[in-house]
């Protein structure tokens, strides 16, 4: 790596280097939302370094509605949703390099950039803020047998095929997960005309909101089948059917309960994976559970001046989260920036027991007078009913938040207020789950 | 004659099954509901349901070959399918501004189609900068 960049670098004198306070690499909500928090907190000297053609992110070719409830107060679509953001960040002068690639981020915060215009690029940033956003798993996670015909694509890309390109991928579908993804693309299917024939679930629950099961789903009598799942793809040019078996509680296949579902097209949508190449490269430590790097509360992770906010730090559920997430990083990478952040001496370790199976941030390091308070974002491990969330220290119970249900699916925010925070009988925090009759 | 309806709440993510007890399209009474929200949502699921309609329409000249759309307002839930029909019939010209009406009175429901981004013609939008 090292060799062939050195090697790059003697034989193209003409390679641009430059200097900013701040670089954010992707430029799709975590990083429009970054590099906004960061403009309005008095930093000016931004650059977003985005892949694609435009700005957005896969808000462009989630035509839904659904998105902002929390954020905007109103219910908008993906694409009005990244214009309200695409729209500040213009409006702020913020430099922005579209089709831009980036190749490589230095632990000591070297990017390097390239694209068709410039070349390669070399931009020294005082801050890095990696907003590279997730990616999906395909069938080779899943290593589903069976022959490799045409026809098989991961839920998202026949998103980007119909939405964006005007593409219909197949005729007749099955679907693989019923996470909200799944269950957007079995409606968005039936309407472009398509024969959805099943969404196939392997869990007893589905993964996405009830809201999408009933518009998505019951809504054209198109069937959800839980605890079962497609055992082989069939066909030779292109897939010609799918076996489908039930499982028992422990995810194998029962044998014997095998059937075929005729189509010529399967949708995978079984989940996201943060996408760190980059991250590891620069050094970031990255979180087992997560699949994101390991960040304090203000998004800086273990390279010192890189931040990290959005799916690639966390598969969020909402959009919404991921703005609010990304402006903590933004905000915080500026007021380092401008020399503003008191360092605690010892940090806060934020713990959680086995109830719950991530929680964001790991540590607690600085000391923010203007932060009323501070959000913990968190999963439980499996479906539960009426519990508290309850927040402890050195023994003693804190705070609790009661949910009426608590999901996998759902994330969960716990704001912590700041005189808690102050106050705390050790440097340290414990978040737990207990049923309402035992809190 | 006395009849069950059964409706999924949608008002959060509890999502209560309520059952709805109605006669001659008169609702006798509604159980299962835990909040007021559920309670207001199953009658108006049961007597008028309506959805948001999001989809795509096609567009000559424009950075891409499709703008994605959506109702203004929530449209009755047996329009979906004709104003689908109705859409994929229309042709817009690039370029196209967010809240552009695109499909005047869908289906004659008093309800527009309107664009939901900006789309750029062509030689203006960022892929021509080739």
């Amino acid at each position: 790596m090292t060799e062939s960049r050195q090697a790059v670098t003697s034989t193209t004198d003409a390679m641009d280097r430059e200097e900013h306070d701040l670089v954010v690499v992707g430029g799709g909500p975590a990083g429009l939302a970054a590099a906004q928090a960061a403009y309005d907190e008095g930093v000016e000297d931004i650059v977003i370094l985005e892949r694609d053609f435009e700005l957005g992110g896969i808000l462009q070719q989630c035509i839904h509605n659904g998105f902002g409830i929390h954020y905007f107060d109103e219910e908008l679509t993906g694409p009005e949703y990244a214009q309200e953001f695409i729209e500040s960040v213009a409006e702020r002068g913020v430099d922005i390099r579209l089709e831009t690639m980036v190749l490589e981020v230095t632990h000591d915060r070297t990017v390097y950039a390239v694209n068709d215009e410039d070349g390669m690029t070399e931009l020294d940033a005082e801050k890095v803020i990696l907003a590279m956003g997730c990616r999906e798993r395909t069938r080779d996670a899943l290593d589903i047998p069976g022959s490799r015909p045409a026809g098989v694509y991961t839920a998202g890309t026949a998103q980007r095929f119909i939405n964006m390109e005007g593409k219909l991928p197949g005729e007749k579908a099955v679907i693989l997960g019923s996470g909200d993804i799944g269950l957007i693309m079995a409606r968005r299917m039936h309407l472009e005309g398509a024969d959805v024939e099943a969404v196939i679930e392997i869990m007893p629950y589905t993964g996405g909101l009830t809201r999408n099961v009933v518009q998505c789903l019951e809504d054209f009598d198109i069937p959800l089948r839980k605890q079962q799942t497609i055992t082989e793809i069939n066909g030779t040019d292109r897939v010609e059917s799918v076996t489908v078996q039930e499982v028992g509680d422990d995810f194998e296949p029962i044998p014997g309960t095998e059937y075929e579902i005729e189509c010529d097209t399967v949708l995978l949508s079984v989940g996201l994976i943060p996408e760190n190449e980059l991250s590891v490269d620069a050094g970031v430590d990255l979180h087992p559970v997560t699949g994101g790097p390991i960040v304090d509360e203000t998004r800086e992770t273990n390279v010192e001046d890189i931040y990290a906010c959005g799916n690639v730090l966390h598969v969020h559920d909402l959009v919404d989260w991921v703005t609010e997430e990304s402006m903590i990083a933004g905000r915080s990478a500026a007021r380092s920036l401008q020399n503003r952040v008191e360092t605690r001496d010892e940090p806060i370790i934020v713990e959680k027991t086995d109830k719950l199976s991530y929680v964001v941030p790991d540590r607690i390091s600085t000391v923010d007078p203007d932060r009323e308070e501070l959000p913990l974002y968190m999963r439980v491990h499996a479906p539960m009913e009426e519990v508290f969330v309850t927040l402890s220290s050195g023994g003693e119970q804190l705070a609790r938040d009661f949910h009426r249900r608590a999901e996998p699916g759902e994330m969960i925010t716990f704001n912590v207020d700041s005189e808690t925070l102050a106050a705390l009988p050790e440097p340290r925090l414990e978040l737990d789950v207990v049923p309402r009759e035992q809190a | 004659m006395t009849e069950t309806v059964e409706i999924t709440c949608i008002s959060c993510p509890l999502g209560c099954d309520i059952d709805l007890e109605v006669e001659d399209g008169e609702i006798l009474s509604i159980n299962g509901a835990t909040c007021p929200a559920g309670e207001e949502y199953a009658k108006e699921e049961y007597r008028n349901p309506t959805r948001t309609l999001p989809t795509t329409a096609r567009v000559k000249g424009g950075i891409l070959p499709l703008v994605p759309v959506k109702s203004a307002e929530p449209l009755p839930k047996g329009q979906l399918e004709a104003a689908m029909e109705e859409i994929a019939a229309v042709e817009v010209t690039a370029p196209v501004e967010l809240g552009d009406v695109i499909v005047e009175n869908v289906c004659g429901t008093g309800v527009d189609i309107v664009a939901t981004r900006d789309l750029p013609a062509e030689e203006s939008g960022p892929l021509a900068a080739d």
